[in-house]
């Protein structure tokens, strides 16, 4: 069900792990529904030029971060905002229609993680939106 | 690399013994059994021997056994067909909420129909309690449809004491026994079961194949209207090459139960052990001592179930998860949550399903490698990193 792509950088994943003091972090999704993400960015001038990520979730949500990773290191905080879900779906080749939520996952991760730096320096960046979840307990409850 | 089969409870290989059996009876001994020349005269009787078999399996009498397409039919069957021919006397049915889907699913489409449903809850070992079968019961309940043993945690229901107590009360007793034949002795006169659902494909018999026990003086509405075989009730050819395999295949794993459950259980409490050794932060489901002889169901904490799989898939390993992932559900087993399991560790859920063809070089090998695969899946994993943060 998954491809090559996939198959890979779920059993090689890139920037798989933490970044201490990162210029950002951020985690999205929830245990309820198996998949939690995180990513830990370094920037220096604008520019991203570490990224480490965690993922508690099915082989597509690893993949995903992984994918996500490499498409955003070293790029300008401008140039990663345009990195959508869609993006990621394309660089692994296809995700089974389940799946996809996985790579909006993976995007929300870099908004947070983004939206954690501009927090932490007091900036405003232009076109993030403030993350939609995090883990927490309130959405167990909401249901 | 070795492959390592361990899907038992989804399904099992046809043994060569039985596919011996079938196979005449796609080439030379093609006949309808219904029709009068001697090659369908011949098929006539093979299906009476099968069905003898099978009766001797389970106690009963030949003519309380109708061949199936399997599980599900037989399941759909008995409560869609009980529901109906005793809907006068009460529209109520009791069964539990770890049912397998082909009964919950049934249950639910009667529920719009105006039925309703009592879906016992279970301990956290699995068991429902007799006492909350007794309270449920309602002048108007018609049919008590318990399994005998749950396909994902393997634990076996207190089956004698539920058909005690819907004989005392007059309810009919169905239950889907779908993973425990073959696998368990089973009695149905002793344990009181009216109805009671088996599949073939789950005892090394082929797939297409199953059987509904009515008991003698049971009634009961069709669920396939047509030809008059299985004696009025349930129409269509006989799929006689997979009766036949079927009947095989039942009376083999009955012969052979003994011995065959004494190595599978040694495996199996060798397997429960070295990982209980090897990994931290694992939970056994199920049930510790009523459970089927080949069910091994784990959660390991801090990891996903399907990422699990995939990793133990390229090692070779077959196995299954108790969460519903892969098939496109997002929500985690039914099961575990009812045992009480939270989201995420009912996430983290494996099943390893035991045959009597696994070896201990197997589960060495599976000692090999999965305590490998669940710290790299740890180690990447948010949850674990939280886990180790706090406790320093």
């Amino acid at each position: 069900m998954y491809t090559k792509k996939v198959m890979d950088h779920f059993m090689n994943p890139r920037n798989m792990g933490e970044i201490e003091e990162a210029s950002g972090v951020g985690t999205v999704g929830n245990a309820k529904c198996g998949d939690i993400m995180r990513m830990y960015l370094q920037v220096e001038d604008d520019i991203i030029t570490d990224v480490k990520f965690k993922t508690f979730g099915c082989g597509a949500a690893i993949a995903t971060s992984s994918i996500a990773t490499e498409l955003v290191k070293g790029k300008t905080i401008e140039e990663a905002l345009k990195v959508t879900n869609k993006a990621v779906v394309e660089a692994l080749d296809g995700l089974p229609p389940v799946k996809v939520h996985c790579s909006l996952l993976a995007e929300e991760a870099l908004h947070a993680a983004l939206w954690d730096y501009a927090q932490k320096n007091h900036i405003k960046i232009e076109g993030l939106e403030p993350p939609k979840k995090d883990i927490n307990e309130e959405e167990e409850i909401k249901e | 690399m070795n492959k390592i089969y361990l899907d038992h409870a989804a399904t099992t290989p046809t043994r060569s013994e039985v596919v011996d059996v079938m196979l005449p009876y796609f080439t030379q001994q093609f006949g309808n059994p219904s029709s009068i020349y001697e090659v369908a005269r011949i098929n006539r009787k093979a299906l009476d021997e099968a069905r003898t078999t099978v009766a001797q399996a389970l106690g009963a009498t030949s003519e309380e056994v109708f061949f199936t397409s399997g599980g599900t039919e037989s399941d759909n069957w008995a409560i869609k067909g009980i529901a109906e021919a005793y809907e006068k006397k009460g529209k109520h049915i009791i069964t539990s909420n770890i049912e397998h889907h082909a009964v919950l699913h049934t249950c639910q489409y009667l529920e719009k129909k105006g039925y309703e449903v009592t879906y016992l809850p279970v301990d956290e070992y699995g068991q429902i309690s007799i006492e909350d079968l007794k309270n449920a019961i309602r002048k108007d309940t018609i049919l008590i449809s318990i399994m005998y043993a749950n396909n994902e945690i393997g634990t076996i229901q207190p089956i004698e004491a539920i058909g005690q107590v819907a004989k005392e009360h007059n309810i009919i007793f169905h239950t889907d026994a779908v993973q425990a034949v073959g696998h368990i002795p089973i009695d149905v006169k002793k344990m009181n079961i009216d109805l009671l659902s088996l599949s073939g494909h789950k005892l090394f018999g082929p797939k297409g194949i199953g059987v509904l026990y009515i008991r003698k003086g049971i009634k009961i509405r069709s669920l396939l209207h047509g030809g008059a075989q299985e004696r009025n009730r349930r129409a269509g050819t006989e799929n006689v090459p997979a009766i036949v395999g079927l009947a095989k295949a039942l009376e083999l794993s009955i012969e052979e139960m003994e011995t065959s459950n004494k190595k599978i259980i040694q495996l199996r409490d060798y397997l429960i052990q070295g990982v209980q050794e090897k990994i931290p932060y694992v939970r056994l489901n199920g049930h510790p001592t009523e459970r089927l002889p080949g069910n091994i169901n784990f959660s390991f904490q801090f990891i996903e179930g399907e990422s699990l799989l995939i990793a133990l898939d390229m090692h070779g390993i077959f196995a299954s998860s108790g969460s519903a992932c892969t098939s496109g559900s997002l929500d985690p087993s039914h099961v575990l949550l009812a045992i009480g399991l939270p989201h995420e560790i009912a996430h983290g859920s494996l099943r390893l399903t035991l045959g009597s063809e696994n070896t201990k070089e197997e589960m060495d090998e599976v000692l090999e490698v999965l305590p490998q695969v669940v710290q790299r899946l740890r180690d990447m994993s948010p949850l674990y990193e939280d886990f180790l943060h706090s406790q320093r």
